[in-house]
């Protein structure tokens, strides 16, 4: 299989999915002409043409509602918000047309429609620029959340997530635009949303992990493995709808859980996922549930501070220790 | 005035006490001396006297209740006396939960460690100060369905919390007890012998006492004082002896061999020959001896002594006979130094110069048992149906239940009969 970056991958998913469907659009800010502000749409306009691959100005509020409107006449829009940051100006349109169209609809409007970009933490960009809200868009009804980990996942979920008939939220990581791994160049490859991923088997505790968070667990589970530690690492990889019942039984097998994410703790997913292990697991548990989360506060600007303002192996490999009771 | 009843240490290991029963009513008077309550220790039910004469005046543990040593647990004064300073002092009363009713002691040994007899949930870290137990969930489902007592294990989690590896570990403990209790495995001895801080006195080792070993203890002390006797006699045939006696005594009248030498240096032979008699319980494990230091009960002007023949196994007639003389004198004009009346690993008394047909002694700890040596004489025994003299001497051993079981000092006096009836076994 070819080695392949993230944006590479996330790239031929888009131009596979627009060579496959015609009714497979995409806009957003600098996608067309610029080839997108982190590239990953570089050379769709040159291959589809402005019909296909349309540069939006700068209203997300407006080309987001563009695209429901889009979606409910039978076309299949991907929106590229340049970062999550800014799809909070478009919340109104995707929170409360793109999600409650078909509830409210009675049936007979699907919004066939991908909002995609990167979230969660940049470099040294800042409170405004520099956070992940999954939990935000993972709280509605009518919303698909996907987070990809790797080159691979990236591509078959955003392949799912453009053939989905509900809408998509599908969030990439800045910082992971550059990882590399191995993508199959199948274009029937796919991976179906709300199926959560093993990346790594073990017996003593169960790290779920998710987006940026899952290279870190993966290193921290060899850190560990290196103290006598089996890690299980679980990427639930879709937040909404969200395969609990994957690390359920991963829990039922370790007895001890850690939840990572660059997210602040407050109403976190890893909030969600604690209750439900503790409503499905109680039994199984002999450690309590034990988060590692983004600090709870907005993003520092200055390194040093933003460095320890997200997680990193050393707090995700104590943590463990702590459920282990091995410190 | 007013004086504090505290709760007492009754007991060496003692952390906390429970009340069983108050003997006296608040408003009762009290004495100096009298007895006060009952108190269940981590060891036994024991009595507390007041220490002090006045007015019963407050009860601040009620019965079933718990409260660490030296807290205030009752106040005794005047009839009208203010005895509020006193009582602000005192703390809230533990109160325990409910305890199980206690279940009979196990007769064989069970995979799981038997239930705590009553009155001996010993204060665990994994209990909060209100009593409650702090139990990982899987740690709690694993104990109900292994059958485990929570309260018999020491959590290793914060706080004392119980997790998964207490129950893995009493798990596999109590499956490993069983084996190890039955048959004693002399071939194949797990853990080296190390030196005995008494200067000669027998190496030792100490091997971790079970669960069902420790509850055994706990139980049979509890019914019959600290240290729980039971009681094996045997009539042995003594001619054979009798005889070698004569005769090695025809070779050399010095020698000046006794009776109860040979009974020494049989007891001796035969208790190395059974390792699991020559033991001591310590509570938290049992101590095998690797030689039998035999201590000899010699009656001095107001009491008993016990001089020690250091691994009399390993000494000869000549050498005991000699020794237990000289320290038997040094015994009686008080001459003995300490190393040399302590340390014992098992004690012979002799009363049958005293013409005592038979008797049973008292153990001294913490030697496993003492074996009772009556009068040799001559009786009528029934050999091949005919009515024939023998000479006859009934010896009777005390056992300490909590190391010796009956089928394990039973198997030992066999021995001892055996030897004594055919002193040649000592030869060969």
């Amino acid at each position: 299989m070819p080695l392949i970056t993230m944006r590479e991958a996330l790239n031929q998913a888009i131009r596979e999915e627009l060579a496959r469907d015609e009714r497979v659009f995409l806009m957003g800010e600098e996608v067309a002409e610029y080839d997108g502000a982190y590239k990953v749409t570089k050379g769709l306009l040159k291959e589809f043409g402005p019909k296909r691959v349309i540069d939006t100005p700068i209203t997300e509020l407006g080309f987001a509602g563009l695209g429901v409107g889009a979606a409910m006449v039978g076309l299949r829009p991907i929106v590229e918000f340049m970062t999550f940051n800014f799809s909070i100006l478009a919340t109104d349109q995707i929170i409360n047309s793109a999600a409650k169209m078909l509830y409210m609809s009675g049936g007979q409007f699907n919004i066939p429609i991908v909002f995609r970009g990167p979230g969660g933490s940049a470099y040294q960009v800042s409170s405004q620029h520099s956070q992940a809200i999954e939990s935000w868009f993972a709280y509605f009804p009518g919303l698909k959340v996907v987070m990809p980990s790797t080159p691979a996942d990236a591509k078959g979920l955003l392949k799912s997530a453009i053939r989905d008939d509900d809408p998509v939220i599908f969030m990439e990581q800045e910082r992971m635009y550059g990882n590399k791994g191995e993508v199959p160049d199948d274009p029937d490859f796919t991976i179906p949303l709300g199926v959560a991923d093993i990346k790594r088997e073990g017996t003593d505790v169960t790290i779920v992990a998710r987006s940026l968070m899952v290279p870190i667990a993966l290193k921290a589970a060899d850190k560990l493995a290196e103290q006598s530690v089996s890690c299980e690492v679980i990427d639930p990889r879709t937040i909404r709808p969200l395969d609990i019942d994957t690390i359920i039984e991963s829990v039922k097998k370790t007895n001890r859980v850690v939840l990572a994410e660059e997210s602040h703790p407050v109403c976190g997913v890893n909030a969600e996922i604690s209750a439900e292990i503790m409503q499905r697991a109680f039994d199984y548990l002999d450690a309590p549930v034990k988060r590692v989360s983004g600090v709870d506060v907005p993003m520092p600007y200055a390194k040093n501070l933003e460095n320890l303002a997200i997680p990193d192996v050393e707090r995700v490999v104590a943590a463990v220790r702590e459920v282990a009771y091995l410190d | 005035m007013a004086s504090k009843v505290m709760m007492p240490k009754l007991s060496p290991t003692m952390e906390e006490g429970q009340i069983a029963r108050w003997l006296k009513k608040e408003g009762d008077k009290v004495s100096m001396g009298e007895p006060l309550a009952e108190i269940d220790t981590d060891k036994a039910t024991m009595e507390m006297q007041a220490l002090s004469n006045g007015v019963l005046r407050k009860i601040l543990i009620n019965e079933g209740e718990s409260a660490p040593l030296g807290q205030l647990i009752a106040v005794i004064g005047e009839p009208n006396e203010d005895i509020s300073a006193l009582l602000s002092e005192a703390p809230t009363a533990k109160t325990e939960p409910p305890k199980p009713t206690p279940a009979e002691p196990p007769q064989t040994p069970v995979p799981a460690p038997a239930p705590e007899a009553n009155g001996h949930a010993k204060p665990q870290a994994a209990q909060t100060e209100s009593g409650r137990m702090i139990v990982s969930p899987l740690a709690a489902r694993m104990a109900a369905e292994a059958d485990l007592d929570l309260r018999s294990l020491q959590g290793s989690g914060p706080g004392g919390r119980i997790v998964k590896r207490d129950i893995e570990a009493a798990m596999s403990q109590s499956q490993k007890a069983p084996q190890t209790a039955g048959t004693f495995p002399r071939a194949v001895e797990p853990l080296r012998f190390q030196q005995s801080a008494v200067a000669l006195a027998s190496p030792y080792r100490d091997e971790p006492a079970s669960e069902i070993r420790r509850t055994i203890a706990r139980r049979l002390v509890t019914s019959i004082g600290p240290v729980p006797h039971f009681f094996l006699t045997s009539e042995i045939e003594m001619d054979r002896a009798a005889e070698m006696r004569r005769g090695i005594n025809a070779l050399d009248p010095d020698l000046k061999i006794s009776i109860n030498d040979i009974v020494i240096k049989v007891v001796a032979a035969a208790l190395v020959q059974h390792p699991a008699v020559n033991a001591s319980f310590q509570d938290k494990f049992i101590r095998y001896y690797e030689h039998a230091d035999i201590g000899v009960a010699v009656a001095i002007e107001d009491g008993l002594i016990t001089p020690v023949i250091r691994s009399a196994d390993q000494k000869s007639l000549s050498e005991i006979a000699s020794e237990v003389r000289a320290l038997a004198e040094r015994a009686r004009t008080r001459k003995l130094k300490p190393e040399e009346y302590t340390g014992a690993t098992f004690s012979i008394s002799n009363l049958g110069m005293f013409g005592i047909d038979e008797f049973t002694a008292v153990i001294n700890p913490p030697e496993g048992g003492i074996l009772a040596v009556g009068a040799m004489a001559a009786k009528p025994v029934v050999r091949d149906n005919e009515i024939v003299v023998r000479q006859v001497m009934r010896v009777t051993m005390s056992c300490d239940h909590r190391v010796i079981d009956g089928a394990t000092g039973a198997k030992f006096l066999q021995t001892v009969k055996k030897i004594l009836e055919n002193p040649l076994y000592l030869v060969v």
